[in-house]
């Protein structure tokens, strides 16, 4: 990939096979991302895309009667590696769902949370935090003024983007998202995408799309999938204007999946 | 709003010529009359549903006015606050009132994190697979043993074996035993409805599964559990047979002092009076008063857990 000299590889997937029991839903993915990039992973559904996703941050490993083949690097460390803590783990890969999922908690609470069960128990520290991150998420003007009314009677955006600042909160180096806007209206969704194209200074991002349009406007690398193999990665610029395989391109112009 | 309605006018459009085409032989009168009969008989069915509802509702207003009815003559503060006197023929049935609050708080204190614990085992913990299938099994048919073979069961284990003697003790431990199936059942309904997407959320942001059960899981499964704990508490305050031969006695007119004691209960004193006192006739107005006495206490102690979940609810949702 032409665009990514020079640029460390934060998260490395090798020869990765997932399975459900016994069918397979990805089959010997290799892929990189690379650190304050947006990677756009895209396909039709049950391509393998979510499967991805969660397992590189081992969310997969609440499936009975899973498991997975290859590797799956972060920092060059294998995070498979039977020695590997998967809560830390969890904590330096972050998670953002499709459907906006804040705890049945104050607004405060959802975002300290995360501090919270990592050992913060300083008051004004947690204070400090909670308002840095619904500032870097764009939620902090909205809410202010009722940081502990329940996050339930939050606009569906607004629970997104809570969930968001949750997920920041603890200070994750990458942060998975699970098709974070397809729940959400149009002016919502613009508002995930600006904070998206805001935080990749920071977070490694990788994000799960069935929008193309958002897929091209929010990412870096583009990586195409099919029946759980990775078919095309690249440049998002090139895969969505010169694709090299044909399926790719007719994938992203509309004529199947 | 307008979605629906668009929506349906749209489907009516679609499905109408649909129909028509479909039996285009039929007049049309044919089609009303099985529009029309379809909707009597949803009409019934709806009707039949409701009857059945409110069937419940009226049993219970008939029970309580039966009561009311037979049993308010006695109701007075002396009877409330005094013991009972002359045979039980006369005065109050206080060590009742305070025996039976004894034993169904008690028998909660026991179930509740007992049974709350045991659910979140089966439920959060435990592996699906033949352990799992027994202890399920187990529970289910601890919740269909007869009332008074807990009461031989407190009587051989805690009163003899344990040697309690008759005691308050025994008695909330077998009745804790006879409610902890409703409790589990429905803590574990609780721990059902509580969406997986919290646990995973918690998860993710690197939790741990305690951290995530205590924090997120119980918290919002907490209105359920107490709906359970309701359950429990009403079984627990009627039932009679466990607490005769574990804690209950014929007669007492001091209150408790320590957990160690015997104690009168409402449920046993009306089954005393009505079965076994000197004067059954004489005292049928002291039996209903005390069988109102104990309907309103066991609406009372629902009262109060059905308001504080009802607080819990709003606080959730603001």
């Amino acid at each position: 990939m032409d665009a990514d000299k020079g640029r460390a590889k934060k998260m490395v997937v090798k020869n990765l096979s997932f399975f459900y029991g016994g069918s397979k839903a990805l089959t010997d993915v290799s892929l990189d991302f690379y650190a304050n990039q947006v990677t756009a992973l895209i396909g039709p559904s049950g391509c393998g895309k979510s499967t991805l996703l969660r397992c590189l941050n081992r969310m997969n490993d609440l499936i009975p009667y899973s498991r997975s083949e290859g590797q799956v690097l972060l920092d060059g460390e294998s995070i498979y590696d039977p020695k590997v803590d998967v809560v830390s783990l969890r904590r330096r890969v972050g998670m953002v769902f499709q459907k906006p999922n804040p705890f049945p908690k104050t607004i405060f609470e959802n975002v300290a949370y995360g501090l919270r069960v990592n050992g913060v128990k300083d008051r004004s520290t947690i204070e400090q935090k909670v308002e840095d991150t619904l500032k870097n998420a764009a939620l902090w003007e909205e809410v202010k003024e009722r940081l502990y009314d329940s996050a339930l009677g939050l606009s569906g955006g607004q629970q997104q983007r809570l969930c968001i600042a949750r997920a920041l909160a603890v200070e994750p180096e990458v942060v998975l998202m699970d098709e974070p806007a397809s729940a959400l209206d149009p002016i919502a969704t613009q508002k995930i995408e600006e904070l998206i194209h805001h935080l990749k200074k920071c977070y490694t991002i990788i994000i799960v799309t069935h929008n193309m349009q958002q897929a091209a406007r929010v990412s870096d690398v583009t990586a195409f999938f099919y029946l759980g193999k990775l078919i095309e990665a690249g440049v998002t610029d090139t895969i969505f204007t010169r694709p090299k395989l044909k399926q790719t391109e007719e994938y992203i112009t509309g004529r199947f999946g | 709003m307008t979605d629906g309605s668009i929506s349906k006018k749209a489907l009516k459009s679609l499905s109408l010529p649909g129909g028509g085409r479909g039996r285009s032989g039929e007049n049309p009168g044919d089609r009303a009359g099985v529009q029309s009969r379809r909707k009597i008989i949803q009409r019934v069915m709806f009707a039949f549903f409701k009857a059945a509802a409110v069937i419940n509702a009226i049993a219970l207003m008939i029970i309580v006015s039966f009561l009311v009815a037979k049993g308010y003559r006695a109701i007075n503060w002396s009877f409330l606050t005094e013991p009972p006197i002359d045979s039980m023929t006369k005065g109050g049935i206080l060590p009742c009132i305070v025996g039976t609050l004894c034993l169904s708080l008690g028998a909660i204190i026991v179930a509740l994190p007992i049974g709350v614990a045991s659910a979140v085992y089966l439920h959060e913990y435990a592996r699906p697979g033949r352990v799992l299938r027994l202890i399920r099994l187990g529970i289910n048919n601890l919740a269909g043993v007869p009332s008074v073979v807990f009461g031989l069961f407190g009587l051989a284990f805690f009163v003899v074996y344990l040697q309690m003697g008759v005691s308050i003790l025994a008695g909330c431990l077998t009745l804790g035993a006879l409610t902890l199936p409703v409790i589990i059942g429905s803590a574990e309904e609780a721990l059902r409805a509580v969406p997986d997407t919290y646990r995973e959320a918690s998860l993710g942001l690197g939790a741990t599964k305690w951290q995530t059960i205590y924090r997120v899981v119980l918290p919002a499964a907490l209105p359920g559990v107490l709906t359970g704990a309701i359950l429990g508490i009403s079984r627990a305050a009627g039932e009679t047979a466990p607490i005769m031969f574990t804690a209950a006695v014929f007669f007492t007119p001091s209150l408790p002092t320590s957990i160690f004691d015997e104690i009168m209960a409402l449920p046993y004193h009306i089954y005393v009076l009505a079965t076994a006192g000197t004067e059954i006739e004489k005292t049928r107005h002291l039996q209903y008063g005390t069988a109102l006495v104990l309907i309103v206490l066991v609406l009372g102690l629902n009262l109060v857990a059905i308001i504080y979940r009802a607080r819990l609810r709003k606080r959730r949702t603001g």
